[in-house]
């Protein structure tokens, strides 16, 4: 199985803090959206972080990358409180994480290759060759063809939009790799594709992945650990194993429904060694 | 794997170095923010042909993509110059990422030599702009067709939204156009008013401000104004409801969004520039009055009385007449431009642009064309 911890990090960073929530609270005007959220997410895990519709997974990760700011608590991003990352000087951290949005968020202006170079271009002093180099090897990376590097986004089909997407996410070889619902709108086919590929980018750039789905194929497939997101609060956190037996009734709603079961089935059933 | 982290705890900048011209020691952090250096002095070194040769990575501290891409580069190099080459000291996962690289460089080659040639630039360029010329026309034939249909069932016109836009296109223009065509006759008279004092002519301030204003200036301002207002809002709705697949849901109901969209904005601002135009020429006349009164002694009864007789009622009617003909301009250049949104947001604020100045060049031109026009027929 992939599931093993990267194998480029080496042993004494896996199982480190890198994202460290700690009972963070978020209100939009009356409506609570997060009341003491605390959670943890460890170098080298792919971290996902599950719940229903509108319970505030999305601001979460948006509150982490340093989008939004929480009502209160405090979110600390290697090492670094994400309040600082609204500061301009912010920008050496922002070099260390890559941020897949949920539909693309490509820049409609350039062209795929482009909108790839651009966190090198304005990163770096690499030579307008090497940057060319590095893009095609990250465009080779996520599985996409050449004659795709000189198209604009709205030429290209969904599944390729966020190929690219997740191209530009990595660029920087980033330590950390953010993706907000990676997987929706894609067919299964196309939707595995994405998981074994993000397996892959995890195992070889070393990575650590944090990611918002409501995929429970994915969920299953790919998560080392899964935190659950309901009424504005951590309702279960752990192996997927683990939450499939907890108590909480959102969560066994959540795992248990008739989608729930199918895909621990199917994950069952296709991979017994794990069973 | 390069950690950024164990960079920036001072590791050394990366660092080359020949030895015995057949070793290249490489050193420090080959990481994407500090290897350009590296790069540079690769570009230019003396390298030898043929032989062994022996790429020395023990002394690499940071490693990532962009340091692997530069050592392969490297090692490729070498070989084509026929070298034997080895690399050793590597660290394991250092390793793993130059076999990433390597299993990955064919493709990168085929990607980075995908680059668009000029001449396919030109020709798609030429086929892009052919296509619209021929859609602008298609755009002109269907809505042509949809008014066709209206006018043998006039029930179907959209009552709701004709007279909503007529409200926001027409009577919230009102204030705006009225202020800047009062502000022009203002600026006519007072320009005006200079060069008639020196000959003592004062009372032909009246054939001035009221030929220029209504024949001209006030139809034009009126008309550029609801370009800029109406104009670019329609292509910005259209083009939004274009973006949202809006549009597509109408046609799934059976409803044209010619009949629902492009008419009742093009009936309302026919309609409504008309009006526009009339108050415009009012206020504009009564800024000269003003003005007139002011600096050149002509007392509005005065004015008045010379008005009626200098400036004719075909210059007002000529004037009023344009307007329809600017409307029409406007709201099928900003509706057209509204549904020729492809894809993207930026799309949106290209082609709202877009419409403005090709309604304001067109309408310029019509009154261009019209004065020519006219003059011939002693008008």
């Amino acid at each position: 199985m992939q599931k093993l911890p990267s194998t480029l990090a080496t042993a004494e960073q896996v199982g480190l803090p890198v994202i460290e929530v700690s009972h963070v609270s978020t209100r939009f005007g009356p409506a609570i959206v997060h009341q003491d959220v605390s959670l943890t997410v460890m170098r080298g895990e792919v971290f996902a972080i599950a719940g229903g519709n509108g319970c505030g997974k999305s601001t979460l990760l948006r509150e982490i990358i340093g989008l939004l700011t929480p009502t209160t608590g405090t979110i600390s991003l290697l090492g670094v409180n994400s309040r600082e990352l609204e500061q301009p000087d912010g920008s050496p951290l922002h070099r260390r994480f890559g941020v897949m949005f949920q539909h693309g968020a490509l820049f409609s202006s350039m062209t795929l290759a482009d909108n790839v170079a651009v966190p090198l271009k304005e990163h770096t002093a690499l030579s307008a060759r090497l940057i060319r180099e590095i893009v095609a090897l990250k465009i080779a990376l996520v599985g996409l063809p050449p004659d795709s590097a000189v198209k604009f986004p709205s030429e290209l089909s969904g599944g390729m939009r966020r190929r690219a997407a997740l191209a530009r996410a990595i660029v920087m070889d980033p330590e950390l790799l953010f993706l907000d619902e990676p997987t929706a709108g894609l067919d299964p086919m196309i939707a595995a594709g994405f998981d074994d590929l993000v397996l892959d980018l995890k195992r070889l750039l070393g990575l650590t992945v944090v990611m918002v789905t409501h995929d429970l194929d994915s969920l299953w497939r790919i998560a080392d650990r899964v935190a659950v997101l309901g009424d504005g609060r951590v309702l279960g956190m752990g192996t997927m194993e683990a939450l499939a037996a907890s108590e909480d009734p959102v969560v066994q709603g959540y795992f248990h429904g008739p989608r729930g079961r199918a895909a621990q089935q199917n994950h069952a059933g296709a991979l017994p060694e794990r069973a | 794997m390069a950690r950024r982290s164990t960079t920036e705890r001072g590791a050394s900048p990366a660092t080359v170095t020949l030895v015995e011209g057949r070793t290249l020691r490489c050193q420090g952090a080959w990481t994407m923010s500090e290897v350009a250096r590296v790069e540079r002095v690769l570009a230019v070194m003396d390298w030898p042909t043929g032989g062994a040769f022996r790429f020395e990575g023990s002394g690499i501290a940071t490693f990532d993509t962009g340091g692997a891409v530069v050592l392969s580069r490297a090692v490729m190099d070498a070989r084509l110059r026929g070298c034997e080459v080895t690399v050793e000291g590597l660290r394991s996962e250092y390793l793993q990422l130059m076999s990433l690289v390597s299993a990955n460089w064919s493709v990168m080659m085929a990607h980075v030599a995908v680059r668009p040639n000029g001449t396919q630039l030109v020709t798609a360029l030429l086929r892009r702009s052919r296509t619209q010329v021929l859609q602008g026309v298609e755009f002109i034939g269907r809505t042509s067709t949809a008014l066709l249909h209206l006018l043998r069932s006039p029930a179907r016109l959209r009552w709701r939204s004709t007279l909503n836009s007529l409200r926001l296109d027409g009577v919230n223009a009102l204030p705006i156009t009225g202020l800047l065509t009062f502000l022009i006759g203002v600026v006519i008279a007072y320009q005006g008013a200079e060069q008639l004092r020196k000959f003592g002519t004062n009372i032909f301030i009246v054939d001035l401000v009221g030929i220029s204003l209504l024949r001209e200036i006030a139809p034009l301002i009126a008309a550029i104004l609801i370009a800029g207002r109406s104009g670019s809002a329609y292509a910005a709705q259209i083009g939004t409801m274009k973006v949202t697949e809006e549009l597509d849901a109408l046609q799934t109901f059976g409803l044209s969004p010619i009949e629902l969209l492009v008419l009742p904005r093009v009936l309302a601002l026919v309609v409504a520039l008309p009006l526009l135009t009339v108050y415009a020429d009012v206020l504009g006349v009564f800024g000269g009055m003003l003005i007139a009164s002011n600096q050149l002694n002509v007392s509005f009864t005065a004015f008045l009385t010379r008005f009626e007789e200098a400036v004719a009622l075909r210059h007002f009617l000529i004037g009023i007449g344009k307007a329809p003909c600017f409307a029409v301009i406007i709201a099928l250049v900003g509706c057209y431009q509204g549904f020729q949104i492809r894809g993207g947001v930026d799309d949106v604020g290209r082609h709202t642009t877009i419409s403005v100045v090709q309604s304001i060049f067109l309408v310029i031109m019509f009154d261009a064309l019209c004065s020519i026009l006219l003059n011939w027929w002693s008008l």
